[in-house]
């Protein structure tokens, strides 16, 4: 049985959802989170973009679009990709199986395209000439300016200035795709103070601008509609986990910095009661060292970038600084609707260190020839290490579903100073 | 709703200022800056330099309203270890200063707020003499538990619209607003500008279509002359940045405060001219 063709996936994405089901429940908010904590000024073109999601929705000639550029300019349906010389590092007698759902294989290098196709497509909709964006990686950066570029319009990117000393290559992409990129010298100088820019950018230009904002987070309908746009990495992944399979994963596994590429894939198995969701956030230096990005483990409720949710807070209600090795986790909020299913018991957070992710990567890399975003090996590593805790409960034949989110082009520098590989000095194989 | 039933003190200081012909002067200054026993000493010389109610800011990590001036200050502030509970000693000073004659409000994003406690930070706010609070990132519609606490604490619920403000948002936060409304005078975050945006005089006038009984402005207005332009229509003429930046620098303390004093009765003449022929020419 083939898999699922992509425009079959799309029509369950865009179809007006049934009450009932997890996988299906609507913004504003996810049990005590979401919302819309913004200045009056935004609510006019939330609105707006709220009602022309609704009748895209319900709109075969835009579901129809966004298939053909999924299928023609994506290169969707990404494949899955069964990886048994890494998953012997979790059970060395095979019990553990890996497979991982191949979003760096998509154009741009990453799931965040699915997003910031259908965010775009919107915009032209919406009679809109010009889109700011916030990127920490780069890689939702990247997707803009692509997008913008496909589609004729105007792009400002805002990205810490100290994201673009650490992705300096992707800057350049961006430039080289027609984007202007903005650094933003003041806070902490990362994702959170790029983000605090593009808000300002957009109070004051909401009128001809739209904000492509990059992940599950921030003021109604974002949560809700980005979801919408990454449902098709669950649905193809279901599909090619049963045809490959013949029954559904054991373990769905994803990292979690604002949580999209997590979602997308955790929908399509929400509301499966026997399949465990895993989300692994950035531990950075370690919980006890405060610098992590494990909002679950070292944060509490509150309000920041327009939702309720989990945050990395001090007694003030002031935001605290996150830290990660990989720039994409490395926020101190994350989608509401993980916190929302962190709350209920439907999937599980845990936090995945620095040294954790980084070992995943270099594993990754020997054992199967694929180089992983850091991002994407922190999903790695905690699939490891879920897995061997399920052998070492005495359960085998385990499935184990990974979301590699986005390939590690990008992080080859990280990777290479973190190996020490730029100053003649090697790390030994492991084979 | 009980925005009819419960006074405020705001709204009072305003209708006696209407009654003398001018509108009032609203002046902001953050909480820390440079800390907080000089930040108490700058709003008390710009309640004595004529500013008619204050606005006292809690420094916040991501202040995604305010310009570079405000951002500029609340950092430092927070960089030199201010706390939310400190935006209560200025309110007393203020209440303490002016024997209770000039309303001090505190404007704050909703985390600080809702970390501290909703209802505790009412009932401290109250206690310290406050008159209600301003929330540029609270909206009505998610404003229940606050206004809840407000209610019970007799405490001003002060909302923003904006120039895209639809006539129907226009009713519902005229609607739970008590004090007054806050028209953001254009598009954009708090700082100087040259022109106050001429959509302002639109959006006040539909602010009162839409139930409002009070409507002050705010966003952009940096001196005399912008004060007297906007006071002929507003209730009120807030001022942020300008103020702020007077205390920026590194000129002696007692230059920048001069400098701010110098600022507030700019400011001050200007509201006072607002309804003249003079003002209005």
């Amino acid at each position: 049985m083939p898999a699922k063709p992509v425009r079959d996936a799309l029509t369950e994405t865009l179809a007006a959802s049934d009450a009932g089901r997890l996988a299906d429940v609507h913004g504003p908010y996810f049990g005590q989170f979401g919302g819309r904590y913004v200045p009056e000024a935004l609510i006019a073109a939330l609105d707006e973009l709220e009602a022309e999601f609704r009748k895209a929705q319900a709109d075969a000639a835009f579901a129809a679009d966004l298939e053909r550029l999924h299928r023609e300019y994506t290169g969707r349906p990404s494949p899955l990709t069964e990886v048994p010389r890494f998953a012997e590092h979790a059970d060395p007698d095979g019990a553990v199986r890996i497979l991982l759902k191949r979003e760096d294989l998509n154009h741009t290098g990453s799931h965040k395209i699915n997003n910031v196709l259908g965010q775009a497509l919107l915009v032209k909709r919406m009679g809109k000439s010009r889109v700011i964006a916030e990127t920490g990686a780069g890689q939702h950066g990247v997707a803009t300016a692509t997008a913008a570029a496909l589609l004729g319009l105007e792009c400002v990117v805002y990205m810490g200035e100290e994201d673009t000393r650490r992705q300096a290559l992707n800057v350049a992409r961006m430039e080289l795709l027609g984007a202007t990129v903005v650094p933003v010298a003041v806070g902490t100088r990362t994702l959170k103070d790029a983000i605090n820019e593009a808000l300002r950018d957009w109070v004051t230009n909401v009128e001809s601008t739209h904000y492509l904002l990059g992940t599950v987070t921030g003021p109604h309908p974002f949560p809700e509609m980005v979801r919408e746009f990454h449902r098709i990495i669950g649905a193809e992944a279901r599909e090619q986990v049963l045809e490959r399979v013949g029954r559904l994963p054991d373990v769905v596994a994803a990292c979690v910095g604002g949580g999209s590429n997590a979602l997308g894939l955790f929908n399509a198995f929400l509301d499966d009661d026997g399949v465990e969701l895993y989300g692994f956030e950035a531990g950075g230096e370690g919980i006890e060292s405060g610098r992590h990005a494990a909002r679950f483990s070292g944060g509490a409720p509150g309000v920041l970038h327009g939702a309720r949710s989990y945050l990395l807070q001090d007694d003030d209600g002031q935001t605290r600084p996150s830290h990660s090795v990989s720039a994409g986790l490395d926020y101190p909020s994350v989608g509401p609707a993980h916190s929302w299913l962190h709350d209920i018991g439907r999937a599980t957070y845990e936090p995945v260190t620095d040294d954790e992710a980084m070992e995943a990567f270099r594993l990754l890399c020997r054992t199967e020839g694929i180089i992983p975003a850091i991002e994407s090996a922190h999903a790695l590593a905690g699939a490891l290490r879920v897995g061997r805790r399920r052998v070492a409960e005495g359960l085998r034949d385990q499935v184990i579903l990974v979301n590699l989110s986005g390939r590690g082009d990008k992080d080859v520098a990280t990777a290479a100073t973190w190996f020490g590989l730029l100053d003649g000095t090697t790390t030994e194989g492991d084979r | 709703m009980s925005t009819a039933t419960t006074a405020s003190a705001t709204a009072a200081r305003l209708d006696a200022l209407r009654a003398e012909g001018r509108p009032a002067l609203v002046g902001y200054l953050p909480v820390g800056y440079p800390d907080v026993d000089r930040s108490v000493q700058a709003v008390t010389t710009m309640v004595d330099a004529g500013v008619d109610v204050v606005e006292i800011g809690v420094p916040y990590t991501d202040p995604v309203m305010d310009g570079p001036v405000i951002q500029e200050a609340a950092e430092a502030a927070l960089h030199g270890g201010t706390r939310v509970r400190d935006v209560l000693r200025v309110v007393e000073a203020v209440a303490q200063h002016s024997g209770g004659r000039v309303p001090a409000l505190v404007m704050s994003y909703y985390n600080p707020v809702l970390r501290y406690g909703v209802e505790a930070f009412a009932r401290d706010l109250s206690a310290a003499g406050g008159a209600g609070m301003i929330t540029p990132d609270l909206i009505p519609d998610e404003a229940d538990e606050w206004s809840t606490a407000a209610d019970a604490h007799g405490l001003d619920k002060v909302y923003l619209v904006a120039p895209s403000s639809t006539p129907e948002r226009l009713r519902l936060t005229a609607q739970a607003s008590r004090g007054f409304v806050y028209a953001a005078s254009t598009m954009g975050v708090t700082g100087a500008r040259d022109a106050v945006g001429d959509r302002a005089e639109r959006l006040v006038a539909d602010t009162r279509s839409a139930g409002a009984a009070h409507v002050c402005v705010g966003l952009g207005v940096s001196t005399g002359d912008q004060a007297a332009q906007v006071g002929r229509y507003a209730d009120g003429v807030i001022v942020g940045s300008a103020l702020v930046r007077t205390l920026l620098g590194d000129a002696p303390w007692s230059e920048r405060l001069d400098d701010l004093g110098r600022v507030t009765a700019e400011l001050a003449t200007g509201v006072a001219r607002a309804r003249t022929a003079e003002g209005t020419s």
